[in-house]
């Protein structure tokens, strides 16, 4: 350090002292930075100090004038001249120059400290400059000691100077600061402390995520505990760890709970286990059916609550009891066989007069105590059945659609999540292990399959050729099947006007029927061997397919049942007009004869009283008995074509001629589309018929219940997997698609018959009314306020339904629109991602891949000579760094402590700073912190 | 085993792999092996814990994801090369896939994690896969 030139510079250093001192607080952080310089550099500050503009060593030239007179003024006050001794004791190694100048340093820091007497924030701020000079000087004492002992001598003297010197300062002032300074040398040494305890603290909390072997970790561990106990009942924070405790305590507690509740949540989804064994067997396609009929268990289960509460429920408890009118009494002469079986079988006689039918319901208004609205509620239920069943299905869709694109990154890691995330380590039940066996090797399969599927390439014209083909023949044989049908119908028409009819011309439609049923499926399967298409896209195709075919079932079926319901109607008017005439009669004789105005009813047994053919009740027989007979075929198919194949194949192998099992019967495949259309079709049956029949719910909910626990034995029992396991699309929603199509086309004869056909007059809610939807108006007339029918009124108007269909057409447009742009982004996004992944990859390519995590995969080999593993390079390194650190600290306290005082000053006000960092000359070897962190702020 | 006198003494792995935890477990030859600090699977009380530490529910990701790559690391050289995917491939599926099969299944699987294109997994490419995976830290874990 150029000491002449300190000496040269003497005097304007403390020119400049004085000048800070009468500064205001700008100036303050500048004699901050100055006393750093002075107390880390020595001889730098007063070079530093040398070198600023002339306009502003003038500026400090005349600020300084007051002070020094001041100064002059106070020469000889005890506490300057203190410091000026203590200044003279700690200097005597100086050369003398220095000390003359230090002297003079010291008289102009005396006065200076009376100053600050006057402006307390001062003094607190050239209190922390002092600080942040005496902690850098501690700093850089080892460094420049050898070369630098006149430095450190000053340094050392500036120190005790400045610390005198304020204990020097006016009482009340001196006292205050020295006890903070203690206060915040502790608080210092503290806050370093504390951050080590934290660090070990968290060395100790994440230890365990440590890769070490359990050894290192101990002695990690315990060496980090040590030091925790050693200083963390120093800095009285040992009284965390009780709540620590129990904060880790209550986390496990949480975790546990967590998993109980998911467990639970899964235990209550109902048949996971059994669906998922079906899984594990035959893949996630046969599944695929099994969480459909779930699902339509589930969506029956409420159906069947809100028919059952709001309409059967009510009608047995509150409606009049069985025998009490006509409509609930079996007719006399069918009252002599109405219990027996094959008429009851048949749904007639006591079924047939039972809650289970739409005729047993009374028109009475309102039943029982509660005024319930039975008809209202009927007809409520009747059309919330399909308003219900069509949102449920939407909206299941919807969810699925965006289940369905949440999967995109599946192609990603498809084959190396399979194999590495795939056996459940929790597994410790045999049979549970064979069962993920299985589906891992089936998932695996599936997986392949789509695999292959990706990878073949053949004849494209060939294979385009080959499809349009199949589907000319299969358009072919559907035509051919639906004119078949056709013809059919008609000729049963003509069939039903003859009574001289063979047994085949009585049951030419259904033979027909069932022979379509029959041989259409594996025909179209045949021929969809040409397409070879993916099984997936296969079993769409076929669902497809044989879903046109079964329409022309539905075709049939509803048009017999509507010339059914026309005969009913015209007969129906006919016993109508002899009822009302024999009643009119009854009523004209019993008030000529009584004079008796008074209508009262005819005293007449009710099983005695003429009544209509009840055409409604008639058509929910249809639906009961179809449904009834679906599922007797269904079980029937399955005990038979399953069942006792299985049982033949398994048993006769071992006595037969070739081999039973992989030769020709063998065992049966599940067959996943007709068992799907089987229950869209049946589901169909149920919407239609509930209207008519309540109680068909209640006989699907059984069916669909002992259809899961039957089909799921029967398909784990007798059924090998398919062939070319195929993983189901994620989203069941081709499935929901059919049903939507099934509900909406299932939606509109009923929807006609409420709104066009009059219902019968002698039996259901409905009876009496011309419409059944009379019973809305009959409503808002009687029971709602008067407005409300006014409101109603202007509500059907034409002129507010057209806009306002209008609205949701726009709307619908809208939102399609929209979703169009959502897509299309989605796909962008999707792109990009692509982009990044392969961009990622050429990254990896060219890095090397040696890190910290590596090498701790090299310490944790196995080591065959049994020597300890060797400490690892830097995790261990660190803490002792610290600890060292830590240690010393407490002696250089004082100094060690301020750094970040400093610090956060000189952040604080870093414009004000801005002379320190002239670009300096030569300069102190030791590059403190301080400096480095000093010089930062200000240079922008 | 007297434990107190010969604080030392290690389990050998037939007698750990039978516990009902990992008796079930394709892997657990592999498990023991690479927990024990002599590659036999013998494992003395520090590494036996040091095993349930790593398989429990509150091991972190990355942890787990180390010693999932040890497990099926079969030769211990630090790669996960074809033999070793299809050793696992064959403990996952015993041995019901055919040769083809297999080695499809290999391909993909390297083809899909190698980002470096040594046509073997390194840690960081496994690290890089099992990270995304949905299920890992669902399946990697062990209640006792």
């Amino acid at each position: 350090m150029p000491r002449k030139r300190d000496v040269a510079a003497m005097e304007e250093v403390g020119i400049e002292i004085d000048g800070d001192v009468s500064d205001s607080d700008d100036d303050v952080a500048k004699r901050k930075g100055n006393r750093r310089q002075a107390a880390g550099r020595g001889g730098a500050r007063a070079r530093g100090r040398g070198k600023p503009p002339a306009s502003e060593d003038e500026d400090d030239e005349d600020e300084d004038k007051a002070p020094r007179g001041r100064r002059g003024a106070n020469k000889r006050q005890p506490a300057k001249k203190r410091g000026g001794g203590d200044d003279d004791e700690d200097e005597s190694e100086d050369e003398a120059p220095k000390r003359k100048r230090g002297g003079a340093a010291n008289k102009k820091k005396g006065g200076k400290a009376q100053d600050s007497d006057e402006e307390n924030s001062d003094v607190g701020k050239g209190k922390n400059g002092k600080k942040g000079g005496g902690k850098k000087g501690g700093k850089e004492e080892p460094d420049t000691k050898g070369k630098k002992g006149d430095t450190k001598g000053k340094d050392k003297g500036k120190d005790n100077d400045k610390k005198k010197k304020k204990k020097g300062d006016s009482s009340s002032d001196s006292n205050s600061d020295s006890d903070e300074e203690e206060e915040s040398m502790s608080e210092g040494e503290m806050a370093q402390l504390m951050e080590q305890v934290e660090e070990k603290k968290k060395l100790i909390a994440t230890i365990r995520n440590k890769p070490w072997r359990m050894k290192r970790r101990l002695t990690l561990l315990k060496e980090a505990q040590e030091f925790v106990d050693k200083f963390e009942g120093a800095l009285g924070k040992g009284k965390g760890r009780k709540w620590y405790a129990y904060k880790v305590m209550m986390t496990k507690k949480w975790i546990k709970f967590q998993r109980d509740f998911e467990n639970f949540k899964t235990a209550c989804i109902p048949w996971e286990s059994r669906i998922k064994e079906v899984e594990s067997h035959f893949g996630s396609s046969v599944a695929s059916y099994f969480i459909f009929l779930r699902w339509m268990y589930g969506m029956n289960l409420v159906l069947f609550g809100f028919t059952f509460g709001l309409v059967v429920i009510p009608e047995v408890l509150m409606g009049l009891p069985y025998g009490s009118i006509p409509r609930k009494t079996v007719p006399r002469p069918e009252q002599a066989n109405a219990m027996d079986y094959s008429v009851l079988m048949d749904f007639n006689g006591y079924c047939k007069y039972s809650v289970l039918f739409y005729g047993y319901y009374n028109d009475q208004r309102t039943i029982g105590l509660l005024k319930f609205r039975l008809p209202l509620s009927y007809l409520m239920v009747g059309i919330g059945t399909f308003g219900y069943s069509l949102m449920v299905v939407i909206r299941t869709m919807a969810k699925n659609a965006d289940v369905g694109g949440g999967d995109g990154d599946e192609g990603e890691f498809t084959f190396a999540w399979k194999m590495f995330t795939s056996w459940d380590y929790l597994i410790g039940n045999a049979e549970t292990a064979d069962n993920k066996y299985a589906s891992i090797t089936t998932s695996f399969k599936e997986s392949i399959v789509d695999e292959q599927e990706n990878q073949k390439d053949e004849n494209i014209h060939l294979r385009r050729f080959l499809r349009v083909l199949a589907n000319f023949l299969i358009t072919c044989s559907l035509g051919g099947s639906g004119y078949l049908i056709y013809f059919v119908v008609k000729r049963s028409q003509e069939f039903a006007n003859r009574d001289d009819l063979s047994w085949y011309e009585k049951n030419e439609l259904e033979i027909i029927m069932s022979l379509l049923g029959l041989v259409c499926p594996p025909l179209f399967e045949t021929i969809a061997e040409l397409e070879d298409y993916h099984p997936r896209i296969a079993l769409k195709w076929q669902l497809g397919r044989i879903f046109a075919l079964f329409l022309g079932n539905l075709y049939t079926f509803l048009f017999a049942l509507f010339d059914e319901v026309n005969s009913k109607l015209e007969e129906e008017e006919s016993i109508k007009n002899a009822s009302m005439w024999a009643l009119k009669e009854y009523y004209a004789n019993y008030s000529r004869m009584l004079n008796d105005s008074e209508a009262t009813p005819p005293p007449m047994d009710p099983s005695d009283v003429i009544r209509g053919p009840c055409w409604e009740t008639a058509v929910g027989i249809e639906f009961v008995k179809l449904t009834v007979s679906d599922i007797q075929v269904s079980y029937l198919t399955i005990l038979i074509g399953d069942f006792a194949r299985a049982v033949i194949v398994r048993f006769l192998n071992y006595c037969w001629c070739w081999d039973l099992e992989a030769g020709f019967p063998s065992y049966g495949e599940f067959d996943i589309s007709g068992n799907v259309l089987g229950l869209v079709f049946n589901q169909g049956m149920i919407w239609m018929g509930a209207f008519y029949a309540p109680g068909l719910v209640g006989i699907n909910v059984l069916r669909l219940l002992s259809s899961m626990y039957y089909q799921c034995w029967a398909v784990m029992a007798t059924n090998v997997p398919h062939e070319r396991v195929f993983k189901a699309s994620k989203s069941n929603n081709f499935y929901m698609g059919l049903l939507l199509l099934i509900l909406f086309l299932s939606l509109l004869p009923v929807v006609y018959t409420i709104m066009t056909l009059p219902p019968s007059f002698d039996c259901g809610p409905f009876s009496g009314k011309a419409k059944m939807f009379d019973v809305i108006m009959e409503t808002i007339d009687l029971d709602l306020p008067a407005f409300m029918g006014t409101l109603f009124s202007y509500a059907a108007n034409p002129g507010l339904i057209i806009p306002a269909v209008l609205l949701m057409v726009l709307a619908i447009y809208y939102l399609n629109s929209v979703s169009e742009a959502y897509k299309n982004s989605n796909m962008e996004l999707k792109k990009k991602m692509q982009m990044a992944r392969d961009e990622e990859k050429n990254r990896r390519n060219n890095a090397n891949s040696t890190n910290q995590v590596m090498q701790d995969l090299e310490d944790l080999l196995p080591n065959k000579s049994l020597i300890p593993a060797a400490p690892p390079p830097e995790p261990e390194k660190r803490p002792e760094q610290e600890t060292k650190a830590a240690k010393v600290k407490p002696g250089s306290a004082g100094k060690g402590v301020n750094l970040e005082r400093d610090v956060s000053l000189a952040s604080s006000n870093p414009n004000a700073r801005g002379p320190v960092n002239r670009p300096p000359g030569p300069r102190g070897p030791g590059p403190g912190p301080g400096r480095g962190r000093g010089r930062g702020p200000p240079s922008r | 085993m007297d434990y107190t006198n010969d604080p030392e003494c290690k389990i050998p792995p037939a007698l750990i792999v039978n516990m009902p935890e990992l008796k079930e477990n394709p892997f657990r030859n592999r498990i023991v092996e690479s927990f024990s600090e002599d590659g036999q699977g013998n494992l003395s009380f520090n590494e036996f814990v040091d095993m349930f530490s790593v398989l429990s529910e509150t091991a972190p990701r990355e942890l787990k994801a180390i010693y999932a790559f040890k497990i099926y690391d079969y030769n211990v050289d630090n790669y996960l090369c074809k033999e070793d995917l299809e050793k696992t491939l064959n403990k996952l599926t015993k041995e019901e896939l055919t040769p083809e099969e297999v080695e499809l299944v290999c391909e993909k699987t390297i083809e899909e994690a190698d980002l470096d294109g040594d046509n073997k997994l390194s840690f960081a490419d496994f690290e890089n896969m099992i990270t995304r995976a949905p299920d890992f830290l669902s399946t990697f874990h062990i209640r006792i």
